[in-house]
């Protein structure tokens, strides 16, 4: 059985990261980014998540990383999920890190990971190829091309697609293999269309035509890597929305503490206080899933893949619920931009959806159980 | 750490030496679980034989002091046993309402007399306990009980009725709250004591149930005398002892959800009875996504229940998870067996007969319905998540 518990360095650095996204990575800063000029991120912040080792989470030391491990970098996204935090930190700390720590070779992941680690090349991962999320393997295609490869063909759903300076591409290989490539921004034959979508968040369309790429690692094992590396990026974002959801949740509790009808607090009816209390029990039993996935990773445990699925459903089904009974119970003001708790709906669906939503995942643990 | 795993390969080298068997396989009926008492019936001497060497171990009661009876472990030991326990499927080799509820409570509040006579025949299943809780007027609002213990210099004089004690009809004895006083609040004025079942006045009638069973009964108490030196702890502070009490039984109650080994592959059980496509899923992909849905949810219910234990090894930190876990655990048994007689069809619904067990998932399926009832209802369990852990007022 996983772990379930934090250990004292763990404890600390879910306190820091809290600390850290409540007074650098607010609420308030999505909103300034989202009415703003139209920057993805607030770069001084990402500098000082950099300062914090928050990108290189993930990444050996030797690498230039902090080497803290899955379950803590869990704590640090949930710390992310509940203050909305904008930045880039999904996409290239463990999109981007873990594609190179995965596939790359020896001297790709001395060239890529110190930079990542200190936040200075962003990073995408382009695999999906429709809208929503399908496990299939991918039709675009790389073909060999002088020391390198061409890709051609079309991505979207990319995270962060629009900023990163180097993306990591999903495509099939002339022999019908999955492999990863890596291709630059600026590339000749990219085209990139910028999707702004309703979390405020910066994702793309990317076209390939015939678009220089190098294959990350090993020609034709990039099937392995990839599934592995879906499982990582479904796990943090199983720990980011378990943020989401427990945030809503408890300003959802504030407010109808505060809220008086009929001369009392609105938390005084039974009718909201059996909502409040089902929403809380799913919260913690999906947290309690979350955290098994990422000890899994940490730890290596038989069955991960399934694990993974549980984590990534149970948690996409709550986040929905709790920022739907969120908004119900905020009443008319749940419907304002003013309060926060749109916002968080707002940012639960993306989070979900991306690498495959609840029924996606629900099917897939089926499918990994025998059934 | 160390000292731990020692710990571990002790234990591992004793339950293979000493858990017989047919002691390793899953529990199929009612039969098959040992409840012990003064009419203990064993279903065979593997059972018996199971009981004893678990008995003399302490390991019946692990985490309860050596000198009754217990094994005297750390919250940390007691791990490792269940580990190792569910490592050879091993069975319970005692169901007792004295260990998981009145015996905490004896041990906290009860006098040293009281540890002496009752703690050492609850750990070796010599005494089987129940519970006397609710009254027809006294249910979800537990504290307007009016069963009346009139004082008598040394002892006490009974008079009442109790419904839903489980298994009263088998028992040996009873700790049950009486009204020792009328004045104040009706929390205020509430007695826990014990006496035997055999005492002059006491009479438990079984109450036949919508699945055919008669586990829950009518308790009748007609001028009972129960002896002063079997009160717990102080005279009208019972409602505190209750509470820690029916603590222990929302655990003992969820932990119906936790069963893994009994319930987690609903849908590859559900294969023969339901069918299967090319390419091996279950032939009805709306069941299918259901059964999904329900065992993504028990995984992380019985996650949860394994946290919970984790982080109250420090103390007995119990109170804050008991009430989601007794509603969660007992929902999710009432789904599952909704599922269960879904996947099976008609030959889930059958009641009598050679085929399909003879209804015997029918009945269970029935009998799941009381889960999210007893113990305190799930609307009970939500109100008090909602007040004492949320703080919702």
């Amino acid at each position: 059985m996983a772990t379930l518990v934090l250990d004292d360095e763990q404890k600390m650095l879910r306190e820091a990261a809290m600390r850290f996204m409540a007074e650098k990575a607010p609420v308030a800063q999505l909103r300034a980014l989202r009415d703003g000029e139209g920057d993805a991120f607030d770069a001084p912040t990402w500098a000082a998540m950099a300062e914090m080792g928050f990108p290189g989470a993930l990444i050996p030391e030797e690498h230039g990383g902090a080497g803290f491990g899955h379950v803590a970098m869990g704590q640090i996204m949930e710390a992310g999920g509940r203050t909305l935090a904008a930045s880039p930190l999904f996409a290239t700390g463990v999109a981007g890190a873990s594609a190179v720590m995965l596939a790359g070779s020896d001297a790709q992941k001395a060239e890529l990971l110190p930079k990542i680690a200190a936040g200075e090349l962003l990073c995408a991962l382009a695999v999906d190829e429709s809208v929503r999320h399908t496990g299939k393997a991918p039709a675009t295609t790389a073909a060999p091309s002088g020391d390198g490869f061409a890709i051609t063909g079309a991505k979207s759903n990319v995270a962060d697609g629009s900023i990163a300076g180097l993306i990591v591409v999903s495509a099939a290989t002339p022999d019908g293999a999955t492999g990863l490539f890596l291709v630059e921004a600026g590339a000749s034959g990219l085209e990139v269309e910028p999707v702004e979508m309703a979390d405020s968040r910066a994702t793309a369309i990317l076209r390939f035509e015939a678009t220089p790429a190098r294959a990350l690692g090993e020609v034709g094992q990039g099937a392995e890597a990839l599934a592995r590396l879906l499982d990582i990026c479904n796990a943090h974002l199983a720990a980011e929305l378990i943020g989401v959801a427990g945030k809503a949740f408890e300003d959802t509790l504030a407010y109808v503490q505060e809220r008086r009808q009929f001369g009392v607090t609105i938390a005084s009816f039974q009718a909201i206080q059996h909502r409040a209390a089902h929403l809380f029990g799913e919260i913690e039993q999906a947290r309690s899933l979350v955290l098994a996935a990422l000890s899994g990773l940490d730890e290596g445990v038989e069955g991960l893949p399934r694990l993974v699925s549980a984590a990534k459903a149970k948690a996409a089904a709550v986040a929905d619920l709790a920022t739907n009974e969120g908004v119900q119970l905020h009443g008319g003001v749940g419907m304002t931009d003013a309060f926060d708790i749109g916002l968080f709906m707002k940012r639960a669906r993306p989070a979900a959806q991306l690498f495959g939503d609840e029924r996606f995942h629900a099917n897939r643990f089926a499918s990994l159980s025998g059934y | 750490m160390f000292d731990l795993e020692d710990f571990r390969a002790e234990t591992r080298a004793w339950l293979e030496e000493n858990c017989p068997a047919s002691m390793r396989e899953p529990v199929r009926s009612e039969k098959d679980i040992c409840w012990g008492g003064r009419n203990a019936e064993f279903k065979n001497d593997d059972q018996r034989l199971w009981l004893e060497r678990m008995a003399e171990k302490g390991w019946t009661a692990p985490t309860w002091p050596e000198q009754y009876g217990g094994g005297g472990l750390s919250p940390e030991q007691a791990k490792v046993l269940r580990e190792e326990m569910a490592r050879i499927n091993a069975r319970e080799p005692l169901k007792s309402f004295g260990i998981s509820m009145v015996g905490p409570a004896i041990i906290k509040w009860g006098s040293e007399e009281l540890k002496q006579q009752h703690l050492p025949k609850i750990c070796r299943g010599e005494i089987r306990w129940c519970q006397g809780y609710s009254e027809p007027g006294a249910g979800s609002d537990l504290a307007a009980l009016q069963t009346k213990a009139e004082d008598k210099g040394d002892h006490y004089l009974i008079n009442g009725q109790k419904i839903w004690t489980s298994y009263a009809h088998k028992a040996d004895w009873i700790f049950c709250l009486v009204r020792t006083s009328w004045e104040g609040k009706k929390q205020e004025g509430i007695t826990l004591i014990l006496f035997d079942m055999e005492t002059p006045g006491v009479e438990a009638r079984p109450i036949r149930l919508i699945s055919g069973a008669s586990v829950f009964c009518e308790t009748f108490f007609t001028d009972v005398k129960a002896d002063k030196t079997q009160v717990v702890g102080e005279v009208n502070k019972g409602w505190t002892y209750a509470k820690y009490i029916l603590t222990h039984e929302r655990e003992m109650v969820s932990a119906i959800g936790g069963d893994a080994s009994a319930v987690d592959a609903l849908g590859v059980q559900s294969l023969d009875a339901v069918g299967a496509d090319e390419q091996g899923r279950l032939d009805d992909p709306v069941l299918r996504a259901d059964i999904a849905r329900w065992e993504i949810d028990q995984l992380g219910f019985r996650l949860t229940l394994e946290r919970a234990k984790d982080e109250a090894k420090a103390g007995e930190g119990v109170g804050h998870y008991s009430a989601l876990l007794k509603y969660a655990g007992t929902e999710l048994n009432k789904r599952r067996l909704e599922l269960k007689v879904a996947a099976e069809g008609m030959g889930g619904l059958a009641w009598e007969g050679q085929a399909w067990k003879g209804g015997a998932l029918a009945k269970e399926w029935l009998r799941s319905k009381a889960n999210s009832i007893e113990g305190g209802t799930s609307e009970v369990q939500l109100g008090i998540i909602a007040k004492n852990v949320l703080g919702m007022k």
